[in-house]
């Protein structure tokens, strides 16, 4: 059994065809979508909001879907677990896409801000700030300056930290096995960058992040449960594609020290944040079906009882109803197959709960599910498996000298 | 009562790895192990003792829909039919109002349906006694008893427990069901006096 890998040519070939319909998806978007014609707010040109607002979406969803990765290294390194060790290389690989996405999405973000796109970000049209009292007291927070800088050094030290993580899993590959003293250090250094990533991590995507990005949509409405909401999404979509990849690697007979109990370790944790997700979404929809004041019900309206009616139910169905019914037992959490499906209609559950996160903040009722956003969505599919397999054939895929290895090696659940 | 006196033979272990292999060996040698007591859960012994999954689980998710049927009919059964209260202008029947309370009484029958269900099951209640085989199985020695039937060589399953690494072998006669009443003076708890502990 190897503990190196090398990109099959199958792999290789979905990777590129990923990312080939991916570009030309963008190239029509380029072409037939007239992204750089202007739009004023809530008129004018569909198409052009159309463009912005699915790279939005994607850009958004799929960055903070694999900075989850590391999120997932940093609790389990607060909490000195050692049951993940195995299989450690698999997230740590998935957050070295951060950096690639990162630099994308800050492209996208700067363009529309920058760009002046007040059909997407309804606040940076200067005179309705003005005009508008709610509005003129959100600009300490919603300004084009603030929302470029602090999306600057979110992106950055998401890298930074992650970067340094990965470091130090890698340089333990170098030194050899560790004695005692040299391992307690290591593990040390490791709890360190760890807890320096998670207090960042709750700063942005657990407040301030998703409020900028997506919540500012809009702009007039407000939730405090918004970011735990948009977490718990890209967390359990991020799960999820760790446990695609372990099952991907174990098929190639991989990932020696990989069992069954791992894998219904990381399926209950698919199972677990399904949940969450959902007590965090109807808490959300509760208080604010509840209270009834109109400036909160209007982000409703549009999702229940508008054209965004079917998607917002199978949003639960996907993300609720599934995973509680099919992953509740023992078995299917240890059933390779399910696991791999139930991955799949997580991420992909996860990716509509995004689109109707944006959608009707920006097109109204001229949303579309059409190629051009599945097309959009395979090229940041693409460009993670490209990371990732790089990453993979880069280095060992077990960190064979981590003090914890033996933990993970006889983990049972 | 329920069980009856029976005989078993007796093995004390210091150390949990010595025990797994034990356990292991005296499965494999054909006698039947009664139980095995230890002082903290150990992973894996079920698995090592070959006893089957337990359906205590089955048993919760039965108690939870219960659950979650009682709620929805009865609040549904009040708000609508019995006493159909203006709540804020709410419709009579509002469903996300009830989801909370739905979920609460879930897993208050899940809980406390289980805890029962457990309880039956290990045959544990307030003022129940059961027969200890070895003071320090709750403190810090890993006890195997082996039941014992008419043709069993006890002086044999003896050696081989000592055989097997442990430091302590006795045969007892034990009751095997669980009674209302008192311990005997010699199975008092924490007061061997002649060994000082």
């Amino acid at each position: 059994m190897s503990n190196s890998f090398e990109v099959p040519a199958n792999y290789k070939k979905w990777t590129i065809g990923l990312i080939a319909a991916g570009i030309i998806a963008l190239l029509y978007g380029l072409i037939a979508l007239h992204p750089f014609e202007h739009a004023g707010h809530g008129t004018g040109n569909v198409s052009s909001t159309r463009f912005w607002a699915v790279l939005l979406q994607n850009s958004v969803f799929w960055l903070l879907l694999v900075n989850t990765s590391m999120f997932f290294i940093g609790f389990t390194t607060l909490a000195m677990g050692g049951w993940q060790v195995a299989l450690r290389r698999v997230p740590e690989a998935i957050s070295s896409v951060v950096p690639v996405l990162g630099i994308i999405t800050f492209v996208i973000l700067m363009s529309i801000v920058w760009g002046g796109r007040t059909d997407i970000f309804h606040w940076l049209d200067k005179d309705a700030v003005a005009a508008d009292k709610i509005l003129n007291g959100k600009k300490g927070f919603l300004n084009p300056v603030f929302f470029t800088v602090w999306s600057a050094i979110t992106i950055f030290l998401w890298w930074f930290i992650g970067q340094k993580m990965r470091a130090l899993s890698l340089q333990s590959d170098q030194a050899g096995p560790m004695d005692y003293e040299t391992g307690k250090t290591w593990v040390n250094k490791n709890i360190l960058w760890a807890s320096f990533f998670i207090v960042f991590f709750g700063l942005t995507v657990g407040s301030t992040i998703p409020w900028l990005w997506i919540m500012s949509i809009d702009a007039h409405w407000y939730s405090t449960m918004f970011s735990w909401y948009t977490f718990a999404s890209s967390f359990v979509a991020g799960m999820s594609l760790i446990a695609l990849f372990i099952v991907f690697l174990k098929n190639r007979g991989q990932l020696e020290y990989v069992t069954d109990e791992h894998l219904h370790d990381i399926g209950k944790f698919m199972f677990a944040f399904s949940i969450f997700w959902t007590y965090l979404w109807f808490s959300q929809y509760m208080l604010i079906w509840y209270a009834n004041i109109p400036e909160e019900t209007g982000y409703f309206k549009i999702r229940v009882q508008g054209p965004y009616k079917g998607i917002f139910f199978l949003n639960l169905v996907l993300n609720f109803v599934c995973p509680l019914l099919i992953f509740m037992k023992k078995s299917p959490k240890r059933n390779w197959t399910l696991v791999t499906f139930m991955a799949v209609l997580i991420i992909f559950g996860h990716w509509i709960d995004f689109w109707q996160m944006v959608m009707p903040g920006t097109l109204g009722e001229h949303a579309e599910l059409m190629p051009f956003e599945f097309g959009i969505a395979a090229l940041f599919i693409g460009i993670i498996m490209w990371r990732v397999g790089i990453y993979f054939s880069k280095y060992p895929l077990t960190a064979k000298n981590h003090p914890f290895l033996k933990e993970s090696m006889i983990h049972h659940t | 009562m329920a069980g009856g006196i029976k005989k078993f033979v007796v093995g004390c272990f210091e150390d949990e790895a010595v025990l797994f292999p034990a356990v292991k060996n005296v499965r494999r040698a054909g006698y039947k192990i009664h139980d095995v007591y230890t002082p903290f859960p150990v992973h894996g012994l079920d698995h090592a003792m070959g006893i089957r999954e337990t359906s205590l689980h089955t048993a919760g998710f039965i108690y939870g829909i219960t659950g979650t049927t009682t709620a929805l009919t009865c609040i549904s059964w009040i708000f609508t039919k019995d006493w159909p209260l203006n709540i804020g202008g709410k419709p009579h029947f509002a469903l996300p109002a009830w989801i909370p309370i739905t979920f609460e009484l879930t897993v208050l029958f899940a809980a406390v349906g289980m805890v029962l269900t457990f309880c039956y099951l290990c045959q544990l209640s307030p003022f129940v006694k059961k027969h200890h085989f070895h003071p320090r199985a709750t403190d810090d020695l890993f006890v195997m008893a082996i039941e014992c039937t008419d043709r069993t060589n006890d002086s044999e399953v003896q050696a081989f427990l000592q055989n097997a690494g442990a430091t302590e072998v006795n045969v007892q006669h034990a009751e095997t069901g669980w009674w209302i009443g008192r311990y005997d003076k010699e199975q008092k708890l924490y007061a061997d006096v002649e060994k000082g502990y």
